[in-house]
């Protein structure tokens, strides 16, 4: 099949979106977003607050309508055929969308009972889904006394009671420690080997790297940027030299070589022995590195990697990241 | 460091239900959605779990009508009527409907919740019969307000209330009450939808229900007051019902009564009905 068709019928995408608009007042929250997404895959919205990624989910999940533009989910007309789409798709919003006076099994056998199931197939389901979601032990206490993480869990579980072929997922791990994240990761992976396509927002890089096959930059409503990971590395720039001095006194020398042989901007760490500069090039680095020998400058560390997507971020959006300074990536 | 070894002992930990999961995920299993009986008593069923779980919220249909009664019995009763056994007769086919009405409104706060908690917004992208996700609570409070009159009812006859209209006349009453607060919850699903907090929704029905119950003739017989005001206490809703409440409970309800109730329920319903369904479909 040709790879470059774009027509509504071929029936590949899982989303098609044409120029969606949502005005709250004065604030144009979504304002011209397009969006393809292909059955399979996850994509991902990645922006700051307020970026326009929850309104945009909430268009597609059939929750708001769009004030202008239009899309298709699985080829169904989002504006007048919204019964067809919510059988395909589910959505797990940023706030826990159980209901938390209820038990974990209550909770779930409500949704199975929602979905069509009959009572007793309710509770096969519920208990099958409790289990593998690691919450069997949890399954007669109230949700509200859940942990975050098991909170999370639960929420996605009453999602994929029936499997949805589309998915949304806003924020799925905001506020999670670093072992729950992993289970919600590692959940979001399965169901996409299931067959699920999944289209989750995120404020962290490093989980629009982790799972995402494509990633959209969103800012003020706009998508800014599109593309793979790497893609989106790669358009910043190919790669970056930080170097750390031994000593703070070689600071004014070290900057003038790098100015000198690289021709980039360069950026002062926060502890001024710190250099970063944008560095296209390996065989310039290498002569860096033999003029600060030269010169008797001292390293304490040296090291030259890709950009980040932390950095892509901060061109694209002129913002810095969550994550900013918890990316460290050496190589030496 | 520690991020790192957290991260491996986590996936050690959950490479164990991957099989599981991928099973429970990878299931094909696509019941057809469900008719609008079976969605509307799955929400039922939600509704007697919370109170399961949550059985303080039976307090305002248990404790406030006792408190009710006995205060106003006893505080009134003498100044009003000479005896408070005499004034019971007469208050507390009022009194019920008074109390009904004002727990009403949680049916709103109810909802109200539910919207600032997002499960709202799970219900929304479910196929079902959207209706049902309110009607099913509704019928459950049904049930509630059917316990609060059957508490009043009972510590009115200890007292010595003796309705003349018999079993049948009381039963009656107590259907028109229940016709009367499911038609009115109806506004307060409306207000639970449109305002922005539980706060303000309190506030709001406090402010209707207040001069609505008391400028009734609940409390004292309409001709001792001044005529400009016998007009509006004689076209209050509440007192329409009050009237048909007491006068079923003692024996002289009429199908004229029967009949402006349910006009009053009529009215409400098919205003504020589709109008909380409406907001429920596109709230934004």
């Amino acid at each position: 099949m040709n790879e470059d068709t774009t027509s509504l019928q071929t029936g590949d995408y899982a989303i098609e979106a044409r120029g969606l608009v949502k005005v709250f007042g004065n604030e144009r929250a979504v304002d011209g977003v397009d969006l393809t997404i292909r059955k399979g895959t996850v994509y991902g919205f990645l922006g700051p607050n307020g970026a326009g990624k929850t309104t945009t989910i909430r268009i597609l999940a059939t929750l708001l309508p769009a004030d202008a533009g239009n899309a298709w989910i699985f080829g169904n007309d989002l504006k007048t055929d919204s019964a067809a789409i919510r059988k395909r798709i589910s959505l797990t919003g940023q706030y826990a969308s159980i209901d938390e006076d209820l038990t974990g099994m209550e909770n779930l056998m409500l949704i199975a009972r929602l979905m069509g199931y009959s009572r007793r197939q309710a509770k096969t389901r519920a208990q099958e889904l409790l289990l593998a979601f690691g919450l069997g032990h949890a399954a007669k206490r109230q949700v509200k006394n859940y942990s975050g993480g098991m909170r999370r869990r639960i929420d996605i579980a009453a999602s994929i009671v029936v499997t949805p072929d589309l998915l949304f997922l806003d924020e799925p791990t905001t506020g999670l420690d670093p072992r729950s994240r992993n289970q919600v990761w590692d959940i979001i992976r399965t169901l996409v080997r299931a067959g699920t396509t999944v289209l989750l927002t995120t404020q962290y890089l490093e989980e629009a790297d982790q799972l995402a096959d494509k990633i959209g930059v969103i800012q003020h409503g706009k998508i800014i940027a599109e593309g793979t990971s790497s893609e989106l590395k790669a358009s910043v720039g190919r790669g970056t030299l930080n170097v750390q001095l031994a000593h703070a006194d070689d600071q004014q020398r070290a900057w003038s070589i790098l100015e000198n042989l690289l021709g980039a901007p360069i950026h002062l760490g926060a502890d001024s022995t710190s250099l970063t500069a944008q560095a296209d090039d390996s065989a310039l680095v290498a002569k860096v590195l033999s003029e600060f020998a030269r010169q008797h400058i001292e390293l304490s560390d040296l090291s030259l990697g890709r950009p980040s997507l932390d950095e892509v971020f901060l061109k694209l959006t002129g913002q810095v990241s969550e994550q900013q300074q918890d990316s460290g990536r050496d190589i030496l | 460091m520690t991020v790192h070894q957290e991260t491996r002992e986590s996936t050690v930990a959950t490479t164990g239900t991957d099989e599981r999961l991928l099973q429970a995920v990878a299931s094909d299993n696509r019941p057809h959605p469900p008719n609008a009986w079976s969605s509307t008593t799955a929400f039922a069923t939600r509704a007697l779990l919370r109170i399961k779980h949550v059985p303080e919220q039976m307090f305002d249909v248990t404790v406030f009508p006792i408190i009710f009664l006995l205060m106003f019995t006893y505080l009134f009763g003498g100044a009003i009527a000479g005896s408070t056994s005499d004034y019971l007769q007469f208050l507390l086919p009022g009194i019920l409907v008074m109390t009904v009405a004002q727990i009403t409104m949680y049916t709103g706060m109810d909802l109200n919740n539910d919207i600032r908690k997002g499960i709202f917004d799970r219900f929304r992208t479910l196929p079902i019969w959207l209706p049902s996700a309110l009607i099913g609570s509704l019928l459950v409070d049904v049930i509630r307000y059917s316990l609060a009159s059957v508490i009043m009812i009972g510590l009115g006859l200890l007292l010595g209330f003796r309705p003349e209209g018999g079993v049948v006349g009381v039963l009656l009453a107590i259907v028109l009450v229940l016709i009367f607060s499911f038609s009115l919850s109806w506004i307060w699903t409306t207000l639970g939808l449109i305002v922005r907090s539980e706060k303000t929704l309190m506030m709001i029905s406090f402010m209707v229900l207040m001069p609505l119950t008391f400028i009734s003739n609940v409390f004292v017989d309409p001709v001792t007051l001044p005529t400009w005001l016998q007009g509006f206490v004689n076209s209050n809703p509440i007192s329409i019902l009050a009237t048909a409440v007491r006068g079923f409970m003692q024996g002289t309800g009429t199908w004229q009564h029967v009949a402006s109730v349910l006009l009053v329920s009529a009215i409400m319903t098919g205003i504020f009905a589709p109008l909380t369904m409406y907001l429920y479909r596109n709230k934004k």
